[in-house]
């Protein structure tokens, strides 16, 4: 028999709607693992043992009925930047160490109604912001994928993949600001969808940069990633923002063709320096792709490798603007001040990380009179340029493929500079200025052994065949990323 | 035109008025909350998740606010922009929770454009004053600092409420192609005039007193009969014509004083000592805040159709300016009764039902109106913003049209027309007409019984008629005050007048 933790969301629903097992067995054996390696891994911020259960509980309920829902007893783990009504959300900040929202996030709500568990809320970078999830203030998760050598699992979203992979969660959600699912998945060995921006609500979701932060699912497989946006996507009303679309798949995703395919490869990428394991799976992929039919093209993005830095300016500018509310007069951390002023800096000095700060600094210097012209004016237009060539490259193809990271997981204790650090957003910041779908699955295995991901990438609300392409690509790479192989039962 | 004389020449003034209305609506520009925050209203009961910037919360436009912005900028005569954008205003103070309003900064096409009204001019000829914009944004909190010695509290319940602030236009780099607020007077009536076109379109109190209208004051100062624009001040939050006014001169003639002494004037923004009338720097230009505007990532473009600007347009009532020419030139009432009674909706509704079909009617309920009635608006509900006290007994349109009516038709004098009134203050039921029965008020107006009660008076003061006879005719008075006397005050004035007159010739 299969290790109940080895069971991807497809097959565990089989089995809760067959009885051959319970949603309390399944949360509970969870629970178990959260119990034998939480504490090593560090993906969890806030662990929720009792509302699992009663989660379960009420799931078990719904079988016995007749009457389940699209997720029913389905363990996750929620990236602690979706306010969860009566349970602590911190954005992995110590200015919201102690913040309990009297709200539930639109996300977490839809999982809510789609019967799925709630394990815990998961570790990520301080307010999403990061590559490594190292800036948290509770303290970095670690990559389970050969655990001894203490590597990141990625960030922002690396308490989720660092759970899904280790099987201490069996799918979990992310937001993507500028690859913060992609990338975290890309290393873990899991699928990281970014959806089309306004697919999924960020309403209740603790902003980062509005016009970039893209929730999205972290799951082991393609499909299961598209059974956890078909619960996660929707219209919402409260989100301006949100897109008048949605997403559904029942059970699985449909076989897309890959004879009438045409996919594009990104020109400009050709000359970005990438490890040659990276460089040999991804080759590899585009072979099987072409052997199944697949016709494959090139495609122009001109402005693509200056993605980075508008994205450096525009991300760190609504940041500098959405933080400004953390100041100390209604919830969150207070450090008392002799006066006002006094109040605000010791308060936000205390309260942010270093990498908030510095994205903070950036963003307010960026937008300040004498420079929003120069650095965020032209930073839009980059923008705007990067989008139409992503339409005008989609009229030459269906979607498009690309590496999701130039090589595998690094130690957490790597030096890199920040700039190194943000280079890491390279493959995956442009699909956020353009707001399209992207989804980074895996390639497979690089030389020592460690996962690398691969992006598919579409049109605005072209979901579900980026989702379609990836499964073939799941499939080619062949991964095994059971959790019992990757960290042992 | 208005100027001030300084000790080197006349000086004309240049004013620019930024005035910003509260919308009326039930809930806020972006939130779900009541915008209901009168004082009253317990501290921090009208605060949503997103008025509080709670993390994660967004806001979505209240699409009624947007149609109350439209209607008031119809009534401005300006255009609508069919898209208009909403950004981002960033700074730190407690009554701002987001950290920043959600405004439409004068880099982004506001939802009102280029507009005008008409106002009187100090010279009594109808003056156009030109609008530049009029944009929504989100009003901020208050701060109440006296409730203890060392802390300051915050009150949430305005937070988000929506504003309409309307700016007057000024065409820097053309001079001379201008039509603007010249003195303070002018500034009082463009304050009034806004507030009667928000009133009569239901679209703000515009109640200083209250707070729902409130203005920041340009001022700059140029020699008589030159075009050049001086360097302004601005002098914010004013609360009442009265303060406006006195800061206009006093503003005026500082930067006069300045400038005949040999200095500059520096474009600073300035506080309003109601104390003494004064302006201060509140702030010099070099310390001008940088509010790094930046369009707000959570909103999308505010589009606006042509079908919904129709909507609203076929829906707009007569607006005050209208009003108060036809009743100028059909009701021949004065321009300062028809201003009086276009004040509010509410004020010309009660006056035109009262006239009913009877336009002989006009001038004299105008007169009842303004100098009775608006000494005890709670008598006829004039003002809505009163609450209606049941108690009293209310002085209807009819009522009014009835007592004047019984005046035209000599059936009560002025005098007893204001005793029926007194009484029906006091509480009496009934009609006027029921009211006079029964406390016998009636008018002697049959000449045989007026004429013997005045053959009576002149047989009983045979020395002041000789005296009358004689040259002093200032004597009338004293027989019209005895017949009057004698008849309890009942007797038609002008009858006693005419036959009293006949007899002693």
């Amino acid at each position: 028999m299969t290790h109940l933790i080895n069971l991807t969301i497809t097959k565990a629903l089989q089995k809760l709607k067959s009885g051959e097992i319970t949603a309390t067995e399944l949360t509970q054996a969870y629970l178990d693992r959260i119990e034998k390696f939480g504490a090593d891994l560090n993906c969890y911020i806030t662990v929720t043992p009792e509302r699992a259960l009663a989660d379960a509980a009420a799931s078990d309920a719904r079988y016995a009925a007749g009457n389940p829902l699209p997720l029913d007893g389905i363990p996750i783990g929620m990236k602690d930047l979706f306010a969860t009504r009566g349970i602590r959300t911190t954005a992995a900040s110590k200015m919201l160490e102690n913040f309990i929202p009297e709200y539930e996030s639109t996300v977490s709500q839809k999982f809510i109604d789609s019967g799925a568990v709630l394990l815990g809320k998961t570790n990520l970078d301080e307010f999403a912001m990061g590559t490594t999830s190292k800036t948290s203030f509770f303290g970095a998760p670690i990559n389970p994928w050969q655990i001894e050598k203490n590597l990141t699992p990625g960030g922002s979203s690396g308490g989720t993949t660092s759970a899904v992979a280790s099987g201490l969660a069996i799918g979990g959600t992310g937001t993507d600001t500028g690859g913060s699912i992609r990338f975290p998945a890309a290393i873990t060995g899991l699928v990281g969808m970014k959806p089309t921006y306004g697919l999924c609500s960020r309403w209740g979701c603790v902003a980062f940069a509005s016009s970039l932060d893209t929730p999205g699912p972290i799951a082991r497989t393609v499909d299961d990633a598209a059974l956890l946006l078909s619960a996660m996507a929707g219209h919402d009303e409260k989100d301006s923002t949100s897109a008048a679309a949605n997403f559904y798949v029942k059970d699985e995703l449909p076989i897309i063709e890959l004879k009438k395919l045409r996919i594009g490869l990104i020109k400009e990428f050709d000359s970005v320096e990438i490890s040659n394991d990276m460089k040999r799976l991804f080759d590899a992929r585009i072979s099987d792709l072409k052997s199944a039919g697949a016709e494959i093209v090139t495609v122009s993005i001109p402005n693509i490798l200056d993605a980075l830095a508008a994205y450096y300016i525009i991300a760190p500018a609504e940041a500098s603007s959405n933080l400004a509310r953390y100041d100390g007069m209604r919830y969150g951390l207070r450090v008392e001040g002799s006066d006002l002023i006094d109040t605000y800096k010791k308060t936000r000095a205390a309260g942010f990380g270093e990498e908030v700060k510095r994205r903070m600094v950036v963003g307010t210097a960026v937008l300040s009179s004498e420079s929003y012209e120069v650095y965020f004016m032209q930073a839009a237009r980059v923008r705007r340029l990067i989008a139409d060539a992503f339409d005008r490259a989609f009229e030459q193809c269906d979607l498009i493929v690309c590496p999701s990271s130039a090589g595998t997981a690094l130690p957490l204790d790597s030096d890199l500079t920040p700039l190194e650090y943000y280079a890491l957003d390279l493959f995956t910041v442009a699909q956020n200025l353009a707001g399209i779908p992207a989804c980074s699955v895996p390639c497979g295995l690089a030389e020592n052994k460690l996962p690398l991901g691969m992006q598919v990438v579409g049109q605005k609300f072209d979901d579900m065949r980026v989702l379609q392409l990836a499964k073939h690509i799941e499939k080619f790479a062949g991964l095994d990323n059971k959790p019992t192989k990757i960290l042992g039962k | 035109m208005f100027t001030i004389k300084g000790k080197t020449g006349e000086w004309e003034l240049v004013i620019g008025l930024e005035t910003h209305i509260e919308v009326l609506s039930n809930s806020k520009l972006f939130s779900g909350a009541s915008a209901d925050y009168n004082p009253t209203v317990p501290a921090n009961t009208q605060v949503s998740f997103v008025d509080a910037a709670m993390p994660g919360m967004l806001p979505v436009l209240n699409e009624f606010c947007v149609e109350q912005a439209i209607r008031m900028g119809l009534g401005l005569n300006a255009e609508i922009s069919r898209t208009s954008k909403f950004a981002r205003k960033q700074y730190f103070y407690p009554d701002l929770p987001q950290g920043y309003q959600i405004s439409q900064p004068a880099e982004e096409p506001p939802v009102v454009g280029r507009g005008w009204i008409e106002i009187m001019s100090d010279d009594g000829k109808p003056k156009k004053i030109f609008i530049e914009r009029a944009h929504l944004e989100q009003d901020a909190g208050k701060l109440k600092h006296d409730m203890n010695p060392t802390k300051s509290f915050a009150d949430y319940n305005r937070t988000g409420v929506a504003l309409l602030e309307i700016v007057t236009f000024l065409d820097i780099k053309n001079p001379e192609n201008n039509s603007f607020i010249t003195s303070p007077d002018e500034a009082e009536t463009y304050l009034r005039e806004i507030r009667d076109i928000a009133r009569a379109l239901d679209v703000s109190n515009a109640n200083m007193e209250e707070g729902s209208m409130r203005a920041d004051v340009n001022v700059s100062v140029r020699r008589a009969g030159t075009n050049e624009f001086g360097t302004r001040t601005e002098t914010k939050n004013m609360v009442s014509f009265k303060f406006i006014k006195t800061a206009i001169e006093y503003e005026a003639r500082r930067q006069i004083e300045i400038l005949e002494n040999g200095g500059t004037v520096s474009q600073d923004t300035m506080r309003y000592n109601q104390a003494d009338g004064t302006t201060s720097v509140m702030r010099s230009k070099e310390d001008a805040l940088d509010y790094r505007y930046f369009p707000d990532p959570d909103l999308l473009p505010l589009i606006i159709e042509d079908e919904t600007i129709e909507n609203i347009r076929k829906t707009m009532p007569e607006l005050p300016a209208a009003t108060r020419a036809r009743y100028v030139k059909e009701l021949g009432l004065t321009e300062y009764d028809a201003a009086r009674l276009t004040e509010t909706v509410e004020i010309s509704n009660w006056f035109e039902s009262a006239i009913g079909d009877k336009p002989t009617r006009a001038k004299p309920i105008a007169n009842w109106i303004i100098s009775e009635l608006f000494a005890h608006p709670e008598h006829c509900v004039l003002d809505k913003s009163l609450q209606r006290d049941d108690s009293l007994r209310i002085i209807t349109p009819s009522d009014l049209a009835e007592l004047v009516d019984m005046i035209a038709t000599n059936d009560v004098n002025g005098k007893m027309a204001k005793d029926i009134f007194i009484k029906m203050l006091d509480g009496e039921n009934g009609s006027p007409k029921q009211i006079a029965e029964k406390f016998g008020l009636k008018q002697m107006s049959d000449n045989g019984a007026i004429e013997s009660v005045i053959n009576e008076v002149i047989a009983k003061n045979a020395p002041q008629v000789e005296q009358y006879k004689s040259g002093k005719v200032g004597l009338i008075g004293f027989f019209v005050g005895a017949v009057m006397k004698a008849t309890g005050g009942t007797a038609n004035p002008e009858i006693v007048n005419k036959i009293l007159k006949d007899k002693l010739s």
